[in-house]
């Protein structure tokens, strides 16, 4: 009997063995380490890490690994791992402003205090393949770059903004309670912590593509780009015991602030409004996405009128997750053959119907 | 079993999140738990939903019984139970009578349920009025004011065009007279084994984050009209493997010249009629 997708037990097992076969390819050529990927694709790690929602870089290392590079599937990895680690602690907000910067850029002022670093960036490459790092060792690269990066803290550019007032200030409550999307359901209208949660998780290539939407009249905010920076954030908890804040640790992020027109509603004045990105690591076009998509999902919060995808709060958080969706998309490759029994039947039956009319008249 | 993990995967504060919201879809037939579902190791739209509910459910003494397509040896089913026989050490079995926990994709075992089972249901998409209405939004106060109008208007649509209803599978039901609930993409002949059912029927969306629930006795009716009543179709052909005639059957190409065989989906009930017979004779 033809069996296509039975018997599936000895298949499952084969299908995993050549899987392993093809991730490690040619033995003849030697196999990576976790050390080479962590950082020589030191992007890829970045990107499983701010999607996959886990800052880990060599579990991140590991899970590029195991995907041979299916990013998609390594964001999976590294989440399915993520959702069984205990909550040991809830960090104090981060203080971007204390950021030890290794990238710092503003696109509304010539120059700023402290002025702009571009840090490492493919930005002003010329996009010529470099036949040189086709060489099995390339020559050592010796620079003095990067020695006049500031050491001190650089207050955000927005604040130049504010004090001035001419950018809608933002506060936190230290009260509210921050929701949290990975312990509740998303509802919706949703407020804008787990907006942002969502969209830092969000999949990069559906958020440039809702992002660039927005630029080309589908929800035109007039963005600027008030300040990119990059560098190494310090994380700090709060134990109640000690009653003062304790370092744990550092996280490399990339943080985005627009800086948008508005031309004011009946109850606020004409002003700047803001849109915020932040991902882990150097996920600049992730974190810049994200701010345009902040912004243009807060829409309803400044009265502007809102018909566009990228406005659209449920549709833009309901299928960013590109986890969800390439879960749910993939499926289509189980086996349907009983509704798809059901529906021959139906089918059949219309026909049926159709030519006993045809053969009536 | 797996070191390293807990009994069946979940940690323990994840299942009494998903015990309570389960409790609460049992208090409430029909109606549409959020939860806050959890990443798994297998793919959302794989039954991610399904598999968090069995794991808040099972326990060591429990026999498992996981069927896609009613059928015990499709790949995924054999995955699912594999993932449990792996993280919680329990006893599977492919015989539906035998089965403390009936997970399942696309159909509900021929053989009846008995109370004391529980059949928990893979669901990809939780809310009946999906296609009517994309917002999450507006179909949650559909349900709150029992507005399902736009359903009864999309069945009678169908009969006025093709003279019967279309759908297929997932077709919708009223549950005791209140909630509209898809019972997940099971063929529509399926859906008079929901209605009183002695079982627990547990259903878990895990994309959509959504249990609901039907127990034991629960009236379902599938949604028809006065004049269309529900109804089931049958083959005009019995099973070829075991003859029987009450049963979901499986469609099966041959040959390429328009070979056709039918067999039963259910792969236990087929095979259990064929040893009864194998015995009786």
């Amino acid at each position: 009997m033809y069996v296509a997708v039975k018997g599936g037990e000895a298949a499952i097992d084969a299908a995993h063995e050549l899987l392993a076969r093809d991730r490690r390819g040619d033995p003849a050529t030697p196999e990576l380490t976790l050390a080479q990927i962590e950082s020589q694709l030191r992007l890829a790690v970045d990107r499983v890490m701010a999607e996959g929602g886990l800052y880990d870089r060599r579990l991140a290392a590991l899970a590029v690994k195991q995907a041979a590079g299916d990013l998609v599937e390594a964001i999976f990895l590294l989440r399915a791992y993520r959702t069984t680690l205990p909550r040991l602690a809830v960090s104090l907000p981060l203080e971007t402003a204390g950021m030890a910067i290794a990238r710092r850029i503003s696109a509304i002022y010539k120059d700023v205090p402290g002025g702009q670093f571009l840090g490492p960036t493919f930005d002003y490459t010329h996009r010529l393949l470099d036949f040189a790092l086709a060489e099995e060792a390339s020559a050592p690269i010796a620079s003095s770059a990067g020695e006049d990066a500031p050491m001190a803290p650089l207050a955000p550019v927005t604040a130049l903004l504010e004090e001035e007032g001419v950018v809608a200030p933002e506060r936190a409550d230290p009260q509210a309670p921050v929701g949290d999307i990975t312990r509740e359901p998303p509802t919706y209208p949703a407020e804008r912590d787990v907006r942002l949660q969502s969209l830092a998780r969000g999949d990069e290539g559906f958020l440039l593509s809702l992002a660039y939407s927005t630029q080309r009249g589908y929800g035109r905010n007039h963005p600027f780009a008030g300040e990119i920076r990059s560098g190494m954030v310090a994380v700090e908890i709060l134990p109640e015991e000690l009653g003062f804040p304790v370092a744990i640790g550092e996280v490399e992020l990339t943080e985005c602030q627009m800086v948008n027109q508005f031309k004011g509603s009946a109850t606020e004045p004409p002003q700047f409004t803001r849109g915020y990105g932040l991902a882990f690591g150097r996920s600049e076009r992730k974190a810049m996405s994200m701010a345009l998509i902040d912004r243009a999902l807060r829409a309803a919060e400044f009265e502007e009128e809102a018909n566009a995808p990228a406005q659209d709060e449920e549709f833009v958080l309901s299928h960013a997750d590109n986890v969800e969706a390439s879960g749910f998309v993939q499926h289509l490759k189980l086996p349907h053959y009983v509704d798809f029994q059901a529906e021959l039947d139906i089918i059949r039956r219309l026909r049926r119907e159709d030519q006993r009319r045809e053969a009536a008249e | 079993m797996s070191a390293g993990y807990n009994f069946a995967y979940l940690d323990e504060q994840t299942k009494r999140m998903i015990r309570r919201a389960i409790l609460k879809a049992v208090a409430i037939p029909g109606y549409q738990v959020p939860f806050a579902g959890r990443e798994m190791p297998l793919p959302y739209g794989w039954g991610t939903g399904g598999i968090q509910v069995t794991a808040s459910v099972i326990g060591p003494d429990d026999t498992l019984k996981v069927i896609d397509q009613g059928a015990d040896d499709t790949t995924n089913a054999v995955s699912i139970r594999k993932f449990f026989a792996r993280t919680a050490g329990v006893a599977t079995t492919t015989r539906t009578a035998e089965a403390s926990i009936i997970q399942t994709r696309h159909r509900i075992p021929e053989t009846p349920l008995k109370a004391g089972q529980i059949i928990v249901f893979q669901v990809p998409i939780p809310e009946p009025l999906r296609w009517l209405e994309p917002r999450e939004t507006l179909t949650r106060r559909m349900h709150a004011l029992g507005d399902y109008g736009a359903m009864h208007l999309k069945l009678y649509e169908d009969i006025a065009r093709f003279g019967r209803i279309t759908t297929a599978y997932d077709y919708p039901t009223l549950v005791n007279g209140r909630y509209l609930m898809a019972p997940s993409p099971i063929p529509r002949l399926d859906n008079p084994k929901l209605d009183r059912s002695a079982a627990l029927q547990l259903f878990g969306a895990g994309r959509e984050k959504r249990i609901y629930a039907l127990p034991p006795h629960t009236p379902v009716k599938s949604l028809d009209f006065e004049d269309h009543p529900f109804r089931v179709e049958g083959w005009s052909q019995p099973c070829a493997r075991c003859g029987a005639r009450d049963s979901y059957l499986d469609e099966i190409v041959i040959d390429d010249r328009g070979g056709r065989r039918f067999v039963c989906s259910d792969t236990d009930y087929c095979d259990g009629r064929l040893a009864a017979e194998a015995r009786s004779s």
